[in-house]
């Protein structure tokens, strides 16, 4: 079957921005998306520029954007792609500069997961723990699973509007570190994910999720370092006081009230209140405020739910 | 087909006119609804980020109440309740021994139980699937002919597995209900993207960088008004446009946004022929006056 492939080509040194390039390979059958690519550059056009080494979906290299989404090219058969979409169009992952072609400049990803620290620490400078854990795993959430090909911060919403944030990946490193129970700097690293780039940038869009070829679930991961990060005491920012104070409104009324939680929310931050009230008065005016102190039928109930579950806990 | 209609917070707090709007347009179309007078909130993704048991708990309640009225299919009309219930039920369904310790908690609190009977459906997925395009297309007397430009939101598109109705890399069915009454959809990256809403308050300028790119997009496209099946979308998109017009101008100081924003009901209400009123526009912040007159 000869299938078109449509390549975003681009070489900063010459061509003024991106432009498409129609190449057509005999595919064959299983044929993925790599292999086309690798006979495109060995028959037909040797400037075709990728990265890729193993093949086989470990090594990550060759993550880029196929019909708009993240994919590592060896793991994407090229015929379901074309039933699915109608059509090939492949570019470089999106949030990091390209280089040449489908090579994109990997630094800022890499400097942010060597922020996190991802590596065992611990007290005082003593020796490393090296010995292999039974259930180490199962503890992790499948966040050891990562193989570092940036699928998921070139999906971010977060870091497309804010590229400071530290991103899917190395906030799963972090997390993968965290739960380590050999690790000894729990207390620091959680502290320095409370910045401005941390933990709390992100938006839940899901995309990470969505796109990780590994099912690592970045963003699941980040929700477990916000939660670990209220249960360690970092729970009085406007940040975690989001989830404290939602969960507590809940837990009395049933209900979640738009108009309570933000002044819960930043209740005592004056700059922040000052930023809320003029919206708050629009809102009112155009009925969009829920009286706070309605009766909500049902919520005697929730509330021995959440009783049960503070016993428990 | 009867459906157990969860409202959700914001329809009975912040949003009042997508309530008022969705009981319009089902009314009009008869579907066979039952309001859960009793329902709790979701948890919005935020409560599982607190205790993951409690969020399935309060999700398990509503899934049990449905059941017990004899009722498989529950009605969403909140994108991010439709993937935050519906993702609870499809976890609950599958794994038993998640299913059995939140039923001890669920019995043990409110006397329910919940056996994984039922289907949780949004209103957008119910008037394709369900119902039908054709069907709904009898019920169109004021054909738009305005370019819309559709809104997913995050929740009812991803994560797939537990959402599963659209195709998360190229949804269709909120196109085919604006092609439905009469209208345009308008093609556009921000239409999977996120509206920014979960950060709002805490991290305002990466909201409102969200919020400017996408109605800006839209609006660049040529849309007379963005629709969207989530109502916390709505909110973003609606009330903090202003606020993103004032941020894009910053660096952009000829740009204007000024994008109505419709709740899926608005849409398919102004094409039965309902009043704007009636619709409660009037209720947005940012005003739909410009669409409304294209389109009388």
């Amino acid at each position: 079957m000869r299938v078109k492939i449509t390549v975003q080509k681009f070489n900063p040194e010459v061509d003024q921005k991106p432009y498409p390039r129609d190449y057509f390979v005999e595919a064959s059958r299983g044929m993925t998306l790599l292999s086309a690519l690798l006979k495109i550059k060995a028959e037909t056009d040797g400037t075709l520029t990728f990265r890729a080494s193993c093949r086989a979906a470990i090594c990550g290299s060759c993550a880029m954007q196929v019909n708009g989404s993240q994919k590592l090219a060896c793991k994407l058969p090229l015929k379901e792609e074309l039933e699915h979409h109608g059509k090939i169009e492949v570019g470089p992952m999106a949030n990091m500069p390209v280089i040449k072609d489908m090579v994109v400049q990997m630094n800022p990803f890499w400097e942010k997961v060597r922020a996190v620290d991802p590596f065992l620490m611990t007290k005082d400078g003593a020796e490393v723990p090296t010995e292999a854990l039974k259930d180490l795993h199962e503890k992790l959430h499948n966040a050891d699973g990562c193989i570092l090909c940036g699928a998921c911060v070139s999906a971010c919403t977060a870091y497309e509007v804010s590229s400071g944030f530290l991103g899917p990946a190395a906030l799963a490193k972090a997390y993968r570190f965290q739960a380590d129970p050999r690790d000894q700097a729990h207390l620091p690293r959680l502290e320095a994910l409370q910045g401005p780039d941390g933990i709390w940038d992100c938006v839940r869009c899901v995309f990470c999720v969505q796109v990780c070829p590994k099912d690592v679930r970045p963003m699941e991961q980040i929700v477990r370092l916000r939660r670990l990060s209220i249960d360690a005491g970092f729970s009085d920012s406007v940040e975690a006081r989001h989830i404290t104070e939602f969960t507590k409104v809940v837990g009395k009324e049933g209900r979640l009230n738009e108009a309570l939680l933000p002044v819960l929310m930043t209740w005592g931050n004056i700059k922040k209140m000052l930023r809320i009230i003029p919206l708050g008065i629009k809102m009112f005016f155009h009925g969009k405020t829920p009286f706070p102190f309605k009766r909500v039928p049902g919520a005697d109930q929730v509330r021995a739910i959440f009783k049960y579950w503070e016993k428990a806990k | 087909m009867k459906y157990a209609l969860f409202p959700g917070c914001a329809a009975k707090g912040a949003t009042p006119e997508l309530y008022a709007s969705t009981m319009k347009v089902v009314g009009r179309l008869g579907l066979d609804i039952v309001e859960l007078e009793a329902f709790n909130c979701c948890g919005a993704g935020v409560i599982t980020e607190a205790d993951p048991d409690l969020a399935y708990t309060l999700n398990a309640r509503t899934l049990a109440t449905a059941e017990k009225m004899g009722i498989n299919n529950v009605m969403t009309i909140c994108g991010t309740c439709q993937g935050i219930l519906g993702g609870a039920n499809k976890n609950l369904q599958e794994d038993e021994a998640l299913r059995e310790r939140i039923n001890r908690a669920l019995k043990d609190t409110t006397g329910l139980e919940y056996h994984g009977t039922v289907e949780v459906k949004h209103l957008q997925w119910i008037l394709v699937k369900d119902f039908g395009v054709d069907e709904l297309g009898k019920f169109i007397t004021h054909p738009l002919h305005v370019s819309i430009a559709p809104f997913y939101g995050c929740y009812i598109l991803r994560p797939s597995r537990a959402t599963g109705f659209d195709d998360w890399e190229n949804p269709t069915s909120l196109e085919k209900l604006i092609r439905a009454v009469g209208a345009y959809p308008v093609e556009y990256d921000g239409r999977t993207k996120c509206c920014g809403f979960p950060v709002l308050l805490e991290k305002d300028q990466i909201s409102l960088s969200m919020v400017a790119q996408n109605v800006g997009e839209a609006k660049e496209k040529g849309s007379d008004a963005m629709v969207t099946p989530c109502p916390l979308c709505h909110m973003s998109l609606d009330i903090y446009q202003e606020r993103a017009e004032d941020r894009l101008q910053q660096e952009h100081p000829d740009q204007t946004l000024g994008v109505p924003i419709l709740h899926l009901p608005q849409l398919l209400g102004l094409a039965m022929g309902f009043s704007p009123k009636e619709l409660g526009m009037k209720r947005h912040l940012v005003s739909p006056a410009p669409l409304i007159e294209k389109i009388q």
